[in-house]
């Protein structure tokens, strides 16, 4: 484990009571994001975020299988995070730690909870075939905030994804076709239009029932991390200030300005108004996120 | 037999336009990741490799240590989305497989005996898998041994060589190595010629054999040219510039 | 300018024959050859061949000062993190405390920062460290912060020149460890001077005048240099 020099942490400290940070941000501030999208060929859709050196990249991979039980017509997704020892010293290869299977449950509450995947737009044959979503994020360099990097790059991949019809069509049965052929046009509704035929490409105009599709999405909430050292509360914490911070909390916000998630972390603790400024900040930084991964994804 | 899918027409031709000595499109880049101690960006045909070295660090658990030397341990993993169909996240057998050789490929090559007990972590992250992962691992892990300052004798470099259609050919791409006859990927030292990685799958007639060999270390020798540049352009185009 | 006298070199290139040449510092002999063993810069003196490493881990040589970060401490002595391959063992004989025996916790404990001397090296590579000097204490205050070990010569410059310089524009208090630690005591805006220089030395570390462009970097705002 790397050991925290106390005069590294009685410095960041002692900068705080100056109302600066290391790396000369603003307490409120975030490091230089950048989003690139469409990294990964074989995924159906992906992202590489970076915060400042934080590196984060996430593959969305889809496949065909049966729905749960009580919810029949509804596709399923689900969420992995792994934390590799290429991205940090202290990380070890086997099983995921209780880390990263924190990170992908967060992850994947801010995704599911605000039903960012219409996953009620995923079925193929109720009760029998329907998409599979998986999110996977794969940690590439570790220096702070991987809560917001790994959530905006699930976001920024999810955003870029097309549903590979084309590849599972040999998947598909009569039953499925037909059944899948209603859904489409329930999906995409044309008006005057009440059979998309299979195959006839040409013919018709877009939506076509073999033809990949973006996964419908809706608009997501976006995390914002601050963590408290001393009283201090400070935005996208690096590396050197993660280590030494007493309690962590991310909030979710949607484009409306309501709260969606939250996690608090760690073993310190805050005071009702200490919450209240971390969601004021997150509300405030989250505007900026979305105009970036609204830009990048847009483009 | 797989080989009745054409792979390579008369004019020897291959359905990716290459001919049967041409190596798919390589980019290499060293230094690109900000905590570990030496690492490489590899692009090869399709295929996306990221490389992070961490030590000469305390070899743990501690049983692990070697009094005389250090112990290279390289750690080949497959990110999920990597592959057509999901692959469950974590090491399998085959990745354990690769891990072990390619540890033992580098362990020839990295100067050992100057630091005893200590380990020498190479982690070699498949991003995107398109045939031939393991020699793109290889090949990203002698960059990022260098960027970590890793005293070693020679840069290792891997490459393939195999059989479609009855033909040998250089560097099997996606469809090759899946209905191909053969594959024979390689590690070599270049300086050298001393082979630190070899397998074979598939037939091979002994002269085929020869040919492929040959072949697969022709093309070690393109690739460890693109390796020295990468390093050369990060390290000495670095200096010139300031200089100007 | 030219790169001529800093040719950066690969593991595996070949330098030169003996006996012509001398097989120094970061190089080995196959053949009569002298071969590169490490990324570095060419250094030709006296018909000895040295490569001058890049990068890498910080490689203990006796006598060496260190900035070690105490790990943990044991009844009779402290393991101590100094960036080396392996941690070094500080022994309660090697501090100048009087230390009762299991009370090491008391004058140091994990997370504390120490400059010490490198006091063994054995064959192994395990390594000993000691406070036994007027100048090795615990360090306090100030801040901490890591460089490429290999550039520690050009931090220091030529007779100090370079550490002198810097120590001079940013009226700071600076400890230069040679495993690649530095500690800095000042004002934040003395301190924030120092990491733009180091940050730059790590960057430019192979290139010529380097000493006279880190003196303007430090002169541009520094007012009241006595």
């Amino acid at each position: 484990m790397t050991i925290v020099p106390i005069i590294k942490r009685d410095y960041i400290i002692k900068l705080a009571e100056q109302g600066k940070r290391i790396d000369g941000r603003d307490f409120n501030h975030y490091r230089k994001i950048e989003i690139e999208t469409n990294v990964v060929n074989k995924a159906e859709g992906s992202a590489r975020v970076k915060i400042g050196n934080t590196q984060v990249l996430c593959g969305i991979k889809m496949d065909i299988g049966e729905p749960f039980p009580d919810t029949p017509a509804t596709g399923v997704m689900s969420t992995a995070a792994e934390f590799v020892p290429l991205a940090s010293p202290d990380f070890e290869s086997g099983p995921p730690r209780e880390d990263a299977i924190e990170l992908a449950r967060v992850v994947d509450r801010g995704v599911r909870e605000s039903q960012v995947i219409q996953l009620e737009k995923l079925c193929i044959t109720p009760g029998e075939k329907v998409w599979l979503v998986f999110i996977d994020i794969h940690i590439l360099d570790y220096d702070g905030n991987l809560f917001d990097a790994a959530s905006l790059a699930a976001l920024a991949a999810l955003s870029t994804t097309k549903v590979p019809v084309s590849r599972f069509l040999k998947d598909l049965n009569e039953k499925d076709r037909t059944s899948w052929q209603k859904q489409i046009l329930d999906l995409y509704t044309i008006p005057g239009v009440d059979e998309i035929p299979f195959g006839a490409d040409e013919a018709n105009k877009n939506p076509n029932p073999i033809q990949d599709f973006p996964l419908p999405m809706t608009e997501p909430p976006i995390s914002c991390t601050a963590v408290k050292i001393n009283d201090f509360i400070l935005f996208d914490p690096c590396f050197d200030e993660e280590v030494i911070a007493d309690v962590r909390l991310t909030v979710a916000t949607d484009h409306n300005g309501d709260i969606r998630a939250m996690q608090k972390g760690l073993s310190g603790s805050f005071s009702k108004e200490e919450i209240q400024k971390v969601i004021k900040g997150a509300l405030d930084n989250g505007k900026e996120v979305r105009k970036t991964l609204k830009d990048v994804v847009s483009s | 037999m797989k080989s009745d899918i054409e792979l390579i027409d008369t004019e020897g031709k291959r359905n990716d336009g290459r001919g049967p000595q041409d190596i798919r499109k390589i980019k290499i880049e060293a230094g690109v990741l900000h905590r570990a101690d030496g690492s490489c960006y590899l692009e090869w045909g399709g295929n996306k490799v990221l490389v992070a070295v961490y030590g000469p660090r305390e070899a743990v658990p501690r049983h692990t240590q070697n009094p005389l030397k250090a112990i290279v341990q390289a750690r080949y993993n497959m990110a999920a989305f990597s592959v057509e169909d999901r692959k469950r996240p974590g090491p399998d057998r085959r990745s354990v497989e690769i891990s072990k050789v390619i540890s033992e490929a580098l362990e020839k090559i990295v100067l050992t005996d100057q630091f005893p007990r200590a380990s020498i972590d190479v982690c070699i992250e498949v991003l995107d898998a398109e045939a031939g992962t393991r020699c793109a691992g290889l090949t990203a892990a002698g960059v990022a041994l260098i960027d970590a300052g890793i005293p070693m004798r020679d840069i290792p470099v891997a490459c393939a060589a195999g059989k479609i259609n009855g033909q040998v050919v250089l560097d099997l791409g996606k469809e090759e190595d899946n209905f191909g006859d053969a594959d024979l990927p390689i590690a070599i030292s270049p300086r050298t010629g001393e082979v630190l990685l070899l397998q074979m799958d598939g037939h091979l007639t002994y002269e085929e054999f020869n040919e492929a060999f040959d072949l697969a270390v022709k093309g070690c020798h393109m690739v460890s040219e693109i390796q020295k540049k990468a390093i050369m352009d990060k390290y000495q185009t670095a200096a010139a510039e300031v200089n100007e | 300018m030219t790169n001529e006298g800093r040719q950066v070199v690969i593991p595996g290139q070949i330098l030169g024959d003996t006996p012509t040449f001398k097989p120094g510092r970061g190089t080995f002999v196959e053949n009569k050859k002298i071969y590169a063993e490490r990324l570095g810069v060419l250094n030709i003196q006296d018909a000895f061949i040295h490569i001058i490493p890049l990068k890498g881990r910080y490689d203990p040589i006796i006598g060496d000062l260190v900035i070690g970060i105490v790990e943990e401490a044991s009844a009779s002595h402290w393991m101590v993190d100094i960036n080396a391959p392996s941690p070094a063992v500080l022994h309660v004989h090697e501090v100048p405390w009087e230390i009762e025996y299991a009370d090491t916790e008391k004058y140091l404990n994990t997370g504390d920062t120490i400059l010490a001397k490198v006091l063994s090296v054995d064959e192994s590579k395990r390594l000993q460290i000691t406070l036994n000097d007027r100048n090795l204490f615990k360090l306090k205050d100030g801040h901490l912060i890591e460089f490429e070990p290999s550039v520690y010569r050009r931090i220091m410059g030529k007779k100090y020149s370079m550490i002198e310089i810097i120590q001079k524009y940013t009226r700071c208090r600076i400890k230069v460890g040679k495993n690649g630690r530095i500690w800095i005591d000042g004002d934040a805006e003395g301190i924030e001077k120092v990491l733009q220089a180091i940050s730059k030395i790590e960057s430019e570390a192979i290139t010529f005048g380097l000493t006279d462009r880190i003196e303007e970097l430090l002169k541009k705002d520094a007012k009241d240099v006595r």
